[in-house]
């Protein structure tokens, strides 16, 4: 489904991703952990476009296309979905318009016809229901006055709604409590299938618990130190990303 | 008391001053065979009274009205043009002006819509407008017997039984002269200020509506408007009178961008909301706002006001995005004890347009209550401006405003502004003012980007929001539109 190749980026004219390599089947779930600063954020905004960052080599094979091609609402509507870090506010601007709007796009360009009001309000309790949200969140503007908690549900709803193939989830555990931590852990569990894929970014393994992995990788100062099972990221939590990175370095023979 | 006695005499040496210039213009003007001109279908250009007798008499207008448009241009030659709004502009040459043209016929300007500059038939097929109004619009000579014709006459029945009066200013002005004598002038004076004056002077025509006694106008005054009032000219006079008890809702202009070849644009608007009356008011203006480089746009300096009387309520909604320089504070006077104004208002520019547009209240009434929502939204290398004044005067206890003023940017080279003035002169009043200014941030597009948007429809999901409490007071349909339009100017705004 992805595979990224050598991927190097920068913002502002400074390096943050280091030659990156990463492959991920449909059905699987891969972790990202790594120590603020190592650029986990920089990878989820570049698999999404954003322009503020700029790819300077390698490459991003995604489903067959040539990812880094596509416009970010291209990269949207073939399946790319991140759920933010920071989810922006749009005042006066309804999440249910919003988010219609956003599923139409993504079904005309599947050749499908657009969902009407009846349709769209009917799938749209159902998933609100399946991650405890009240309804009156679909009236309010998209994010604006929302508590941190309800901002990171409201992106895992629209995951829900969107359907994704590949989602990035961006620190979504960060600001949760414990019960809003397993109804989203919940809402992924239940929309992971054979066809999609998830790249969870997290600096705690606490959300791993909920959200059980497949890959666990390592991403230190903009390069992947270390792969391996979801016991990797217990290990992480015990003896800390330090450990992990001169363990990698000696074992590239930098240290 | 002599110093009056000495303004009134300094008037009359300025009013025989005057005289004296008109007469030599008349002169000179019948040396160039200004009579021979007076059965043509258009005066020669320039102001002087000779020019406005001639104007009255082609419309076959009473002596009182004539002598009423007199005054006013008597007044108009000792008044300055204002200069303190925030907009620069090459200087009008008022001589140069022609003020009275009969309407266009048939075998004048395009032939047919393939003649029209293909990127407004674009923009019309964008907005959905019929074929024949697309035809109107542009200028498209159409025949006499056509569609919309027979669609204004039922309409026109339909409102007869209602009671309310609904024609053209000229036609009032034959038809009912006691309600236009009554009540022309009486909210926006002749003498009112330089553009008021000018357009009391040579109004060549508009709206007449009055709504009797605890009638409610059983129709949104819109479809109508928008296919009997165009081509009124440049210097247009619409007078609406809503009886005690009445409520009208009337709309203005029309989503479709509209082209004319007079650059100068004087409107007046009076509204009058007897005891207990209601008067929403809804303009959407999308006059051509020149090109690129801000050549060839209207100027549009428009003076409207209403006058609320007990218990009234005046709402005067607009969504302004065209004209190269627009001027124009849509007013309440809160005459009337408990009675209520409101202004909405989008006003958008790009490229090298000016907006110098906000509102007066003036609370004299007790317990008067004022709202005031103003988005302005700049782009390109555009200037917009908010300019405000809330004026609570010694009797109005109570009084109420609530003022909010937002700015949205999109890019580095616009401008937005602010100037609220607030005076109070009674210490019961409260008063409100809440101001914010922000840009379109890119962390917003993006977002809406990776759901799936286009960036064009991001940004125009974003200033719609930002727009949406002024939208809401739009009667459904024409919301709509105006979203559209608003979309529709944004194309190419950003990036």
């Amino acid at each position: 489904m992805l595979e990224i190749k050598n991927l190097h980026a920068s913002v502002e004219g400074k390096e943050i991703l280091k030659g990156v390599n990463l492959k991920m089947n449909a059905g699987e779930i891969h972790a990202i952990m790594g120590p603020n600063g190592s650029g986990k954020s920089t990878l989820a905004q570049v698999l999404a476009g954003h322009e503020a960052y700029e790819v300077t080599e390698g490459e991003v094979l995604y489903n067959g296309m040539n990812l880094l091609d596509l416009d970010p609402e291209e990269r949207a509507r073939e399946g790319v979905f991140l759920a933010f870090q920071y989810p922006v506010e749009i005042p006066g601007v309804s999440n249910a318009y919003f988010l219609r709007s956003a599923l139409n796009e993504v079904r005309k360009h599947h050749g499908l016809e657009v969902i009407d009001a009846a349709d769209f309000l009917r799938l749209a309790k159902d998933k609100m229901k399946m991650l405890d949200m009240d309804k009156s969140m679909l009236n309010r503007s998209v994010n604006e006055g929302f508590s941190g908690g309800e901002k990171k549900r409201n992106e895992i709803f629209q995951m829900a709604m969107l359907n994704p193939k590949l989602a990035v989830l961006d620190e979504t555990d960060s600001g949760l409590d414990i019960d809003a931590l397993k109804i989203v852990a919940n809402g992924v569990n239940t929309l992971r299938s054979a066809d999609n894929a998830f790249l969870v970014i997290t600096h705690y393994q606490r959300l791993l618990n909920y959200i059980v992995p497949d890959f666990v990788h390592v991403l230190v100062d903009g390069r992947i130190v270390k792969s391996g099972g979801k016991e990797l990221a217990l290990q992480l939590e015990e003896a800390g990303y330090d450990e992990v990175k001169m363990e990698a370095l000696q074992a590239a023979g930098i240290a | 008391m002599s110093s009056v006695v000495e303004d009134t005499k300094r008037v009359e040496n300025e009013r025989h001053d005057s005289d004296a210039i008109i007469d030599s213009h008349v002169a000179q003007e019948y040396k160039y065979g200004f009579y021979t001109e007076i059965e043509a279908d258009s005066l020669p250009p320039g102001l002087n009274e000779e020019i406005i007798r001639a104007l009255s008499a082609k419309k076959n207008e009473p002596e009182w009205m004539t002598e009423w448009r007199l005054k006013a241009f008597r007044h108009w030659q000792n008044m300055e043009e204002p200069r303190w709004p925030n907009v620069t502009y090459e200087p009008v040459d008022y001589q140069a002006i022609t003020y009275y043209s009969a309407p266009k016929k048939k075998g004048e300007g395009p032939q047919s819509l393939d003649d029209v500059d293909p990127e407004l038939i674009r923009t019309f097929e964008k907005l959905g407008i019929p074929l024949e109004e697309q035809k109107m619009l542009a200028g498209v000579a159409v025949d006499a017997v056509f569609d919309s014709v027979s669609v204004a006459t039922t309409f026109k029945e339909e409102l007869k039984k209602a009671g309310v009066i609904f024609c053209s200013m000229s036609e009032a002005i034959q038809e009912h002269p006691e309600l236009v004598k009554k009540y022309l002038g009486s909210v926006v004076p002749q003498t009112d200020n330089f553009f008021a004056a000018l357009n009391s002077a040579v109004f060549s025509d508009g709206s007449f509506c009055y709504v009797p006694k605890g009638v409610r106008c059983p129709m949104e005054l819109s479809t109508y408007f928008r296919i009997n009032a165009m081509n009124t000219g440049q210097f247009e006079r619409t007078l609406i009178v809503a009886d005690e008890g009445a409520y009208v809702s009337y709309l203005e202009g029309c989503t479709a961008p509209m082209r004319d070849e007079n650059q100068l644009h004087a409107a007046v608007v009076e509204l009058v909301a007897l005891d207990n009356a209601e008067i929403k008011y809804s303009t959407v203006q999308n006059w051509y706002p020149g090109d690129e480089q801000g050549k060839g746009g209207i100027y549009n300096f428009v003076t409207k006001r209403g006058r609320a009387e007990t218990n009234a309520k005046i709402s005067w909604t607009q969504v302004e995005t065209g004209s190269a320089i627009t001027w124009k504070y849509p007013s309440v006077i809160l005459k009337g004890d408990n009675s209520i104004g409101e202004f909405y208002s989008v006003a958008l520019t790009k490229m090298r347009q000016q907006a110098d547009t906000g509102t007066k209240m003036i609370h004299l009434g007790k317990n008067t209550r004022s709202t005031i929502i103003s988005k302005g939204i700049s782009a390109g290398y555009s200037n917009n401006s908010y300019r405000g004044l809330v004026k609570v005067m010694k009797g109005a206890a109570n009084a109420r405003n609530y003022t909010q003023c937002d700015s949205m940017l999109m890019g580095d080279k616009c401008g937005a502004h602010t100037f609220p003035y607030i005076e109070v002169k009674n210490s019961t009043a409260k008063v409100e003012h809440e101001a914010t200014t922000s840009k379109v941030a890119e962390d917003q597009i993006f977002y809406l980007m990776q759901r799936g948007l286009s960036e064009e429809d991001a940004v125009s999901m974003i200033v719609n929001g930002f727009c949406k409490e002024v939208f809401r007071q739009l009667p459904m349909e024409f919301a709509v539109e105006a979203q559209k339009l608003l979309s529709i100017s944004l194309e190419g705004s950003v990036g």
